[in-house]
């Protein structure tokens, strides 16, 4: 991940960002004390460009634009891995649930999945359920 | 209560997987059913599970799926049914621990669904076929009825994460599940370890990210090669497509790879059971699981 400088400031903390997180996840993000097991355990983290734990942090601190611009969100496929460890009973896979509902219910259909771009032989063989839950996940 | 002579019935929910690609998951778990005296009854007009549980916490809409069908086995006379595709387990089952918690939201889903005479008051039971197996059928009865032992065969038993996580759908334990295991060697064949058995295949990224499938699909399959499993066995049709088809995609990663078979847990109960080929339905598979069976003398 690349040195960026955060500001962080009262507003920010208190943001409506971070009260939708909570509202929307259910959680309360201030539980998380970053001991990173979510992360240390979580089978898509190599394909993350920020770490579950990372944007539990990010969360707590409203870091609303680096949240909704990187591809962990995406990544995550909510296998609950995360939640089932963590110490703390944060649901992580809620919060990051609660960032791609943010990103898809803005009316601006942010989508990650475009059925166009997958070719017909790769359609021909895909299982109803790998369909119905990338399309539920990553579409508008 | 059902005499002993007549045989147990049992509300099952097929899902649409096992009704399109996953049909060998379909016959192998009515087929099986059948050699253990139960009688298995499709729900009438079942519906979509819901696929995936939706997350967010003021969510309605996506359990609008799975409730329509806990009416339908209300419908059917039933407070309980049973299902084997662990993605239509999971997500039912969720659904259904969510709206008892949430009578707003079921009023709401109960208003909505105002054309259905019953309404769903949280009164079904959702059940996994391999805790059924396991808790009324018993894994001594099933021994009892093998066949064709599974003597030699080394088996891989991958959970993933749709019977063990949430823990509060979870029917054994969450880091590591047995229940497979103990059915393999009820049905006499040999469970290996497997350190992979709970770790996420990377279900439907093998839409738009397959590249992620085939090095999931390269690291678990590896760990079963590893401890020298003959196969894999799986209960979701999401990881048994992923494991199975994704091979090719995870050889052309790494030449190294070794392709092992991936069976649905009820097709070595059929093949034990002495059932016929059209209850396997071996012809859907991307690795023919033949080979390696006609070794152990089982096909």
């Amino acid at each position: 991940m690349a040195i960026t400088t955060v500001r962080i400031s009262s507003a920010r903390l208190r943001s409506p960002f971070v009260a939708q997180v909570q509202k929307i996840s259910g959680q309360k993000l201030l539980a998380c004390y970053q001991c990173g097991k979510c992360s240390a355990g979580c089978p898509m983290a190599a394909y993350m460009d920020i770490l579950p734990n990372q944007i539990i942090r990010l969360a707590q601190l409203g870091m609303q634009e680096r949240l909704m611009a990187s591809s962990a969100i995406w990544a995550c496929v909510s296998c609950m891995t995360c939640n089932s460890r963590c110490p703390k009973d944060v649901r992580i896979a809620e919060v990051i649930e609660s960032l791609r509902d943010m990103a898809l219910r803005d009316g601006r259909r942010h989508d990650h999945l475009n059925i166009r771009e997958v070719s017909q032989a790769t359609l021909g063989v895909l299982p109803p359920i790998a369909m119905i839950s990338a399309m539920r996940k990553l579409t508008s | 209560m059902a005499s002993e002579s007549k045989p147990m019935k049992l509300i099952y929910y097929p899902g649409c997987t096992l009704k399109n690609h996953a049909r060998n998951f379909d016959v192998s778990t009515v087929s099986s059913m059948a050699e253990l005296d139960v009688e298995v009854e499709e729900l009438a007009r079942w519906n979509c599970c819901g696929t995936v549980h939706a997350l967010a916490s003021n969510d309605v809409m996506h359990r609008v799926a799975p409730v329509t069908n806990l009416v339908r086995v209300k419908e059917a006379n039933a407070s309980e049914f049973m299902t084997s595709c662990a993605m239509c387990y999971n997500t039912l089952k969720r659904a259904n621990i969510d709206v008892k918690k949430r009578a707003d939201a079921l009023d709401t889903i109960n208003k909505f669904m105002y054309l259905d005479e019953i309404k769903y008051e949280g009164d079904v039971a959702v059940l996994h076929l391999l805790e059924y197996l396991r808790d009324r059928v018993g894994f001594d009865k099933m021994a009892a009825k093998v066949k064709k032992p599974l003597t030699g065969l080394k088996v891989a038993c991958y959970y993933g994460c749709l019977l063990v996580r949430p823990k509060e759908v979870a029917f054994d334990d969450v880091e590591n599940p047995t229940v497979m295991e103990n059915l393999i060697t009820a049905l006499g064949g040999t469970p290996v370890p497997f350190a992979q058995k709970t770790e996420c295949c990377g279900a439907y990224h093998t839409v738009g990210n397959p590249e992620i499938i085939a090095d999931r699909t390269g690291k678990i399959m590896g760990s079963a090669h590893e401890e020298q499993a003959d196969l894999v066995v799986v209960s979701c049709p999401l990881c048994a497509f992923n494991l199975d088809f994704r091979q090719a995609d995870a050889k052309r990663a790494n030449p190294d790879f070794h392709h092992l078979p991936v069976l649905y847990f009820t097709q070595l109960m059929a093949v034990a059971f002495g059932c016929d080929e059209s209850a396997l339905r071996f012809d859907l598979h991307h690795i023919d699981p033949k080979p390696v069976l006609a070794g152990r003398g089982l096909a």
